[in-house]
């Protein structure tokens, strides 16, 4: 087990008051796994990952309990030094945008560079060495003439394996990569799924793969935790998510996605809109939207129950 | 026949110059479209789809007359739009054709209430009375799922799906024929796509509308058009009726797209073998390579792709453009 | 370990509740507080006659050098003081505010209207319009501000108009030079793409569209253009070009004082702390005007 989420909260504390971004989830990642967590934007899937890092934007938004248990250290409790050289080392992140996450002013080289100097003890006649290898790691094709290149002499999609380089320059145990692929196109993005699972491969690194797309995670994740409005209502192998999905939610919204080899007149549609996180319905948070619904579901919030080794759902249908 | 189409395009050409300097000099040019010709039916979809890069916002710029064409015509109705003039494009092809763009967050001023950015169209195009255009707004908005009374509000109050919707208010507010959707789904949630998507559907059935819908998302596409064009660089690789083109996809290319959308489970090794998986990215539109311009990432290409210009060759209800099929 | 875990979550709460109950005080603090010296400083420059205490302009020799009367060998009858020729500071600051005020809202109008409409107009329209605007800009911001000042005295004679051609003639240039930048920017966005598609015409697209977003940033330049507006008069005025002696200006009043700044501080010090005040007072109330004109921030 590389990582334990145990009953995380994450509340932002606002002017208007306190938004439970992320309000209670549990889940787990072992090694060389990938863990999706899949959800509509606000769900909490983005706070989840920041939360683990500790990058959380202070001192609105906060942990408030539960534990982040990686390698056996709980991170929660881990002070701002210890986190920061934990940071990079032993778990890091891909973030969506990799226009901006390079800086446009250094060489690649000098970037990847940082990082490597950061966490490892090498003399610095080692580092370039070090750098080339992570480069070839993320397929970059001629990694020597790179290193001398800056940013905008890249296209986009060498530019989002560079900042995969840097996240794996230490080859941390646990990659975060929060929608990673978005930005990309859809050719691009077949290229670095399956460059993901080669490094997968070759390191062990256990990832957490935030997403909204279920044909990404699909291809590349070997579990998922499907979010709604700060919960995780089903966890379960991707397979199962697929082709038995349990909880009304996951069922709705595979059946909404448009599907290539299957020509339907018409989509299946949840009406309305996903609850306020400022204004949270009382029962179970789909119940509005629930087409099954209960009246239990109006008055209490369903608990999550295990059913089977892997998998587990939060509603009153399932038993 | 021919009175079915609504807008065709001829061979159409966009260069942008490439400047540097103090005097502006123009250094080179980005090739944004190299000769494209379609066409769209009264009431009918078609998509254009391809990677960002490839042209597909130009050729939306060009219909809606942002820009001016470096060469080619569109065709409105059968009257050649460079042949008209200005006050005949404000009369005549303006109302017609309308633009949903793909951010519902900047596509509406956020200065100006939700009843001014629907009633825009009829203030300028109408003569009308505010109150009949408040009183034609609060149907426009009826009719989207929105609700008249949302109309004294402003577009940051509502979610992405429901700005999505008021778009798409303000598009249809003076009857128009064709929308030009650009992206229209891909801004928003999973959850919320399906609802915008079957708005789409509704709307066309109900006025006979025209779409020429702009996606990067073929299972999109698919499900919104009847024919389908697939850019690459800047020109059309391959053109035709939806069916057919997904059913038997011509080029290597429109096949590498069809397998990079599909739904491949992580169990499902004989998918995953069969799945293509392009090398390298889209060259730069400024510098494109020659012979077939889609040569350098393509498993098939020969000699003759990287010399000969391919000709478009009509099979069936498709058009395709490679030596494969000479 | 959980049990650590509640008295967490309870103590961060009422601190954060703490520190949102200090900002709302200052918030409102920071709107009051300058409005009412404005208001202040609007009605001392109107009703400058009735409310000074003394002639701003009748020497007094025998009372020169008063101290302010809180310091030993003030008297009551010169609350702040007396200049080197012994007119009183008070009645002067007075008088003051109304040459000092006068002028930098006129100037700020004049050239705030001007830029603003050539700025739109360039970044719209692009193209040689906007080549030949923005090199007048350029001309504009390199020509010696002094140098048109002295030709303008030589033409029209020093004071009050002067002053106000001198700061209007150049002083457009950096509007229009940012409100250019601003418009080019917003002309490129999609809602004004969503505009030229519904037929509105370019007039519409620049009042209706364009202006409203950019307000925000043109309050801001205005209100830093108070304090620069009233330094500029001073200036001017300093160098015999602006506003004529005897009549008070708080920019005048500061140089006046300058060789006095070790044995009469205060006849520098108070008109330089109203300029401040109006310049911080200005650059307040433009924040609070510009968070109301924008919907978005307005609900908050």
């Amino acid at each position: 087990m590389v990582l334990q989420v145990e009953d995380l909260h994450t509340s932002f504390f606002t002017k208007m008051g306190e938004v439970k971004a992320v309000d209670g989830i549990s889940f787990h990642v072992r090694e060389r796994e990938t863990f999706g967590i899949v959800g509509e934007s606000g769900c909490g899937k983005s706070v989840t990952g920041l939360s683990i890092m500790r990058l959380l934007p202070e001192p609105s938004g906060q942990i408030v309990s539960g534990k982040i248990i990686l390698e056996g250290k709980n991170l929660v409790e881990l002070s701002k030094k210890h986190m920061r050289a934990y940071r990079g080392k032993v778990v890091s992140m891909i973030l969506q945008d990799p226009m901006t996450s390079l800086n446009p002013v250094y060489t690649i080289g000098d970037q990847v560079g940082e990082a490597v100097r950061m966490h490892q003890d090498l003399p610095e006649n080692m580092v370039e060495a070090e750098v080339i290898d992570v480069l070839r790691l993320l397929r970059i094709p001629a990694p020597e003439v790179r290193l001398k290149e800056y940013p905008f002499q890249l296209s986009g999609g060498m530019k989002q394996r560079v900042v995969g380089a840097i996240a794996m320059s230490c080859r941390p145990r646990l990659l975060i990569a929060d929608e990673p692929t978005t930005a990309l196109d859809a050719t691009i993005q077949a290229q670095y799924i399956a460059l993901f699972e080669d490094i997968q491969e070759k390191t062990n690194v256990a990832i957490i793969f935030i997403t909204h797309d279920f044909g990404v995670v699909a291809r590349i994740c070997d579990r998922v935790g499907v979010m709604y409005a700060g919960k995780i209502i089903e966890t379960a192998p991707t397979r199962d998510i697929f082709k038995n999905p349990k909880h009304p939610y996951t069922i709705a919204l595979i059946k909404s996605v448009p599907q290539l080899d299957k020509k339907d007149d018409r989509l299946f549609s949840i009406e309305g809109q996903p609850p306020s996180m400022m204004n949270l319905p009382k029962g179970c948070r789909f119940c509005p939207r629930c087409h099954v619904a209960l009246d239990i579901c109006k008055e209490q919030e369903p608990p999550e129950v295990k059913i089977s080794e892997n998998r587990s759902v939060s509603c009153w249908r399932v038993k | 026949m021919a009175s079915k189409i609504l807008l065709e395009a001829k061979d159409i050409v966009k260069h942008y110059p490439v400047t540097r300097g103090l005097l502006q000099r123009t250094v080179g040019w980005v090739r944004a479209l190299d000769g494209v010709s379609f066409s769209v039916e009264h009431g009918k979809s078609l998509s254009i789809v391809g990677e960002s890069g490839a042209g597909k916002t130009t050729i939306a710029r060009q219909i809606l007359l942002l820009e001016k064409l470096t060469s080619g015509s569109i065709f409105f109705e059968g009257q050649d739009l460079n042949k008209m003039t200005p006050a005949e494009i404000k009369a005549v092809y303006r109302p017609k054709v309308h633009y949903v763009q793909q951010n519902p967050w900047s596509s509406m001023n956020p200065r100006m209430r939700v009843r001014d950015v629907v009633g825009e169209p009829l203030f300028v195009n109408t003569k009308q009375s505010k109150k009949k255009v408040y009183e034609e707004v609060g149907t426009l908005l009826e009719q989207v799922g929105i609700g008249a009374e949302g109309m004294n509000r402003y577009p940051h109050e509502f979610s992405g799906g429901q700005r999505q919707r008021i778009a798409v208010a303000r598009a249809l507010a003076l009857n128009p024929s064709l929308l030009v959707l650009d992206e229209p789904v891909s801004a928003l949630d999973v959850s919320i796509r399906a609802q915008i998507m079957n708005l789409f559907k509704d709307l066309q059935d109900k006025f006979n509308l025209a779409f020429i819908v702009i996606a990067h998302n073929l299972a999109t596409v698919r499900y919104m058009s009847h024919t389908v064009a697939i850019m690459y660089l800047g020109q059309l690789v391959e053109y035709g009726d939806s069916e057919a083109l997904f059913e038997h996809p011509l080029h290597p290319y429109t096949r590498a797209l069809i397998s990079a959308s599909q739904l491949t489970l992580p169990e499902d090794s004989e998918g995953k073998a069969k799945q293509i998986i392009l090398t390298g990215e889209m060259p730069s539109p400024l510098n494109p390579p020659p012979g077939c311009r889609f040569h350098t990432r393509c498993s098939e290409a020969s000699d003759k792709c990287s010399r000969d210009v391919p000709e478009m060759h009509k099979i069936g209800k498709q058009q395709v453009k490679c030596h494969h099929y000479d | 370990m959980l049990s650590t875990l509640p008295t967490a979550k309870t103590k961060t709460k009422k601190q954060y509740r703490g520190v949102t109950r200090v900002t709302r005080v200052i918030q409102k603090l920071a709107f009051w507080v300058p409005l009412i010296i404005m208001i202040a400083m609007i009605i001392l420059a109107i009703f400058a006659n009735f409310i000074a205490p003394h002639d701003p302009n009748l020497p007094k020799i025998t009372d020169r050098y008063t101290p302010p009367v809180f310091m030993e060998g003030g008297k009551s009858e010169y609350l702040l003081g007396t200049d080197q020729i012994g007119r009183d500071i008070l009645s002067r600051l007075i008088y003051g505010a109304r040459v000092s005020l006068s002028v930098s809202l006129l100037v700020i109008l004049i050239t705030a209207a001007i830029g603003t409409m050539l700025g739109i107009a360039a970044g719209y329209s692009g193209g040689r319009a906007d080549a030949i605007i923005m090199r007048v800009v350029d001309m504009a911001l390199s020509f010696p501000g002094l140098l048109l000042a002295m030709l303008l005295a030589v033409a029209i004679g020093p004071g009050f108009t002067t002053v106000v051609l001198a700061l209007s003639i150049l002083g457009w240039a950096g509007y229009a030079r940012m409100i250019r930048g601003e418009a080019l920017r917003i002309s490129q966005s999609d809602f004004v793409a969503q505009a030229r598609v519904n037929g509105a015409s370019g007039w519409r697209i620049m009042t209706r569209h364009i202006f409203p977003n950019i307000i925000n940033s043109l309050i801001v330049l205005m209100t830093l253009q108070v304090g620069m507006m009233i330094l500029a008069e001073a200036g001017l005025s300093y160098l015999g070009l602006g506003i004529t002696v005897p009549t008070p200006s708080w920019g005048a009043m500061v140089s006046d004082g300058r060789a006095n700044l070790d044995n009469a501080w205060w006849i520098s010090l108070f008109p330089g702390v109203c300029i401040g005040l109006v310049v911080l007072s200005g650059n307040f109330l433009g924040d609070w005007i510009r968070d109301k004109l924008d919907p978005r921030l307005r609900q908050l």
